[in-house]
């Protein structure tokens, strides 16, 4: 046993690798991309980064289906872009141990929305487990792969930004090598067209019944009597919230949240005097207990907006409204000679109306440049522009970095081709994925091991998905670029120009290591 | 080690400052010392020069991650702005530690080495053994300019009591 420091995404990581993990595959996105970089310096774990969460999710899930213990891991909007996937392997079940890793944002620290994924277990009918801290996400990741061969399902395991990003002290174990499974070809269950489908969805209602059982008497639900006056039901980094605030009171820390330990709740709150549910983001716990006819105490609605903090735990059980203070922390800015500075400049100076994409250019957002006025998810960047095309007019672009074009933004591109629409598009290149850290991407043509391998050429592929002109540009020559936007605006054409210049974190970085 | 109530601090600045190297640091020297550690940060964006903050917690056992608001014992600042924002983090018996930061900025040589300064001047108060700061030192600065690393460090720790 070593003693070591890890943040929640190390412990996660660390823990599914000591049970075996053979697979692992991501895109980057706080606050999951740790998982990944951990994995990627192990060699006995194939571990990479995908073109974008839907690939990842299917890579690893068909791995495991091949034999082998497997993990997609993504932030919660990066889960999104695997649903489709995820729905219906809660029905072709896995082969090896298969655990989804869900990095929600609460709070908001680096995301576009606050979605809380526990929801996600329910309507895809899956197992959640909920780690409280560092040294939980180890053993549970360990458990997660022994419930996932068991009842033949992804595993969900929901982690927060507060918990992927906090470090604790923990001791860890060697690696088990497990042997591989051998896939046997079996068309009822891999192959998900209606009439196999049904029968698989009967199953899964029959393995929900199964959980419950597990849930009932899994070791992760963990009932502490203390002074019963108070007792609390409480999840992930709540629980720690609470317990520190209410060291005396009665827990039912639940770990393992669904399919919900019903015996379990009802058995603790026949112990307890006054019942509380304390829970970050939505009321999950909350109407669970309320469905089994329980009367409990639980958070003013105020409360499902936003990050909990310990101080808020007492509010809470006093049944208070959350009052909403102002964030006072400085905010990012693009850095020092960064160049998305010098196109949005050029960009702003043509008073154009800009589609833009999730980066670090979505800071162009920020005053004074004020220059990107759209930003949903990853991709609309081009998909946004096709829109305003038709109802702003021809005064706008759309902009995309590198990394994003390719995880969605090539289909928008086809689009645009294949119905015709003209205009322009910026694929401000800086030549890696930025804002989560500068990982590599296809277009680097560099693996998250570092293997070098084949680059995907922007260009190239612009041309193919059916641009007329493909220009590239130097991000920092303003005027030439001026030049440029203003010929291929007044064209009927659909022109891609790619701004390319290295992120100056990658060029500060390079010298660092040349100095 | 011995029964400890938990040791709250909060380090706070802005991005590239080393306020998580020097949390890091903290937290690796109170583990050598056998106590059981959390440091939870803010740093989503932190390259790109947003606040960050680093809750520090140890003792013989931690709960939250984050140091509930008035819970503070130490506030140690690598800006005057982020002080004023987080002074309220602070107990009323918590020590504010912003008067090294301007300390730090006139006697250390090398903007490099500030936060292993406060870092000195924090040791000063906190039941973590010489040897295990300076092994959390070696280690996080991984091995570089180990002996002005340790110099710094004994000028903060043996500074004159300021706060």
């Amino acid at each position: 046993m070593k003693q070591v420091f890890l943040s929640g995404d190390e412990a996660l990581a660390q823990g599914v690798y000591e049970e075996g993990l053979k697979v692992a595959c991501s895109y980057p996105g706080t606050p999951a991309t740790e998982i990944v970089e951990y994995l990627s310096r192990l060699p006995e774990v194939d571990a990479q980064w995908s073109v974008n969460e839907k690939v990842a999710f299917e890579v690893a899930l068909a791995s495991s289906i091949a034999g082998l213990r497997s993990m997609f891991s993504a932030k919660h909007v990066g889960l999104n872009v695997a649903m489709d996937s995820l729905m219906t392997a809660a029905y072709t079940g896995v082969g090896a141990g298969f655990v989804v890793v869900s990095a929600d944002d609460p709070g908001m620290h680096s995301s576009q929305n606050e979605q809380d994924n526990r929801l996600l277990a329910r309507i895809a009918k899956i197992p959640l487990l909920e780690p409280s801290s560092p040294s939980e996400a180890r053993e549970f990741a360990k458990q997660a792969f022994q419930i996932s061969e068991e009842f033949d399902l992804p595993v969900l395991i929901r982690i927060t930004t507060r918990l992927a990003h906090t470090k604790e002290n923990m001791e860890i174990a060697a690696r088990k090598e497990i042997p591989q499974k051998e896939f046997k070809i079996n068309i009822p269950k891999y192959v998900m067209v209606p009439g196999n489908a049904y029968k698989k969805h009967l199953e899964l209602e029959q393995k929900l019944v199964r959980l419950k059982a597990y849930a009932e008497k899994s070791s992760l639900n963990r009932i502490e009597l203390n002074d019963r006056k108070i007792g609390i039901i409480a999840d992930s980094v709540a629980y720690l919230y609470a317990k520190e605030m209410y060291p005396s009171a009665s827990f039912l820390k639940l770990g393992f949240v669904y399919p919900f330990p019903a015996d379990k709740i009802k058995e603790f709150a026949s112990q307890v005097q006054e019942l509380y549910v304390i829970e970050e983001l939505e009321p999950f716990i909350e109407e669970e207990v309320q469905r089994l006819g329980i009367t409990a105490k639980a958070k003013h609605p105020s409360f499902r907006v936003g990050e909990l903090r310990p101080e808020l735990i007492p509010l809470i059980i006093e049944g208070k409204e959350k009052i909403e203070e102002p964030s006072t922390a400085r905010k990012p800015v693009l850095c020092p000679g960064c160049q998305h500075q010098a196109v949005f400049s050029v960009l702003k100076k043509l008073d154009l109306t800009v589609t833009g994409d999730i980066g670090c250019y979505t800071l162009g957002a920020l005053a004074p440049l004020n220059s990107l006025h759209t930003c949903l998810c990853m991709g609309s960047g081009i998909t946004f522009f096709e829109g305003f095309r038709k109802g702003v007019g021809k005064n706008v672009v759309g902009v995309i970095g590198d990394s994003t074009f390719v995880h969605s933004g090539i289909s928008g591109l086809i689009n645009l081709a294949y119905n015709g629409t003209k205009g322009v598009i910026l694929i401000l290149d800086n030549g890696t994925t930025a804002m989560t850290g500068s990982q590599p991407h296809p277009g680097t043509g560099e693996t998250s091991k570092g293997q070098k391998n084949r680059k995907l050429i922007l260009e190239d592929i612009c041309r193919a998905a059916g641009a007329d002109n493909v220009d590239v540009i130097n991000a920092y020559k303003a005027e030439e670029l001026e030049t440029l936007l203003r010929k291929r605006l007044a064209e009927d054409a659909l022109s891609v120009v790619i701004t390319r210049a290295k992120c100056v974190i990658l060029l500060k970085r390079e010298q660092k290591k040349h100095d | 080690m011995t029964d400890l109530k938990t040791v709250n601090i909060l380090f706070c600045g802005t991005g590239g400052q080393g306020v998580l190297s020097a949390a890091e640091i903290c937290g690796w020297a109170a583990l050598y010392d056998g106590y059981h550690v959390k440091k939870s940060e803010v740093h989503g964006m932190a390259q790109r020069g947003g606040s960050v903050e680093s809750h520090l917690r140890f003792g013989t056992l931690v709960y939250s991650p984050l140091i509930p608001k008035g819970e503070a014992d130490f506030l140690l600042s690598f800006h005057p702005d982020e002080q004023a924002r987080l002074v309220k983090y602070l107990k009323p018996s918590g020590k504010d530690l912003l008067p090294y930061l301007q300390q730090a900025e006139t006697t250390v040589p090398d903007k490099k080495f500030i936060n292993t300064y406060l870092l000195g001047a924090l040791a000063k108060s906190l039941p973590i053994k010489e040897e295990s700061w300076l092994q959390a030192l070696a280690l996080v600065f991984a091995g570089k300019r180990t002996a002005e690393n340790k110099e710094v460090f004994l000028a903060g720790r043996n500074s004159h009591d300021l706060e």
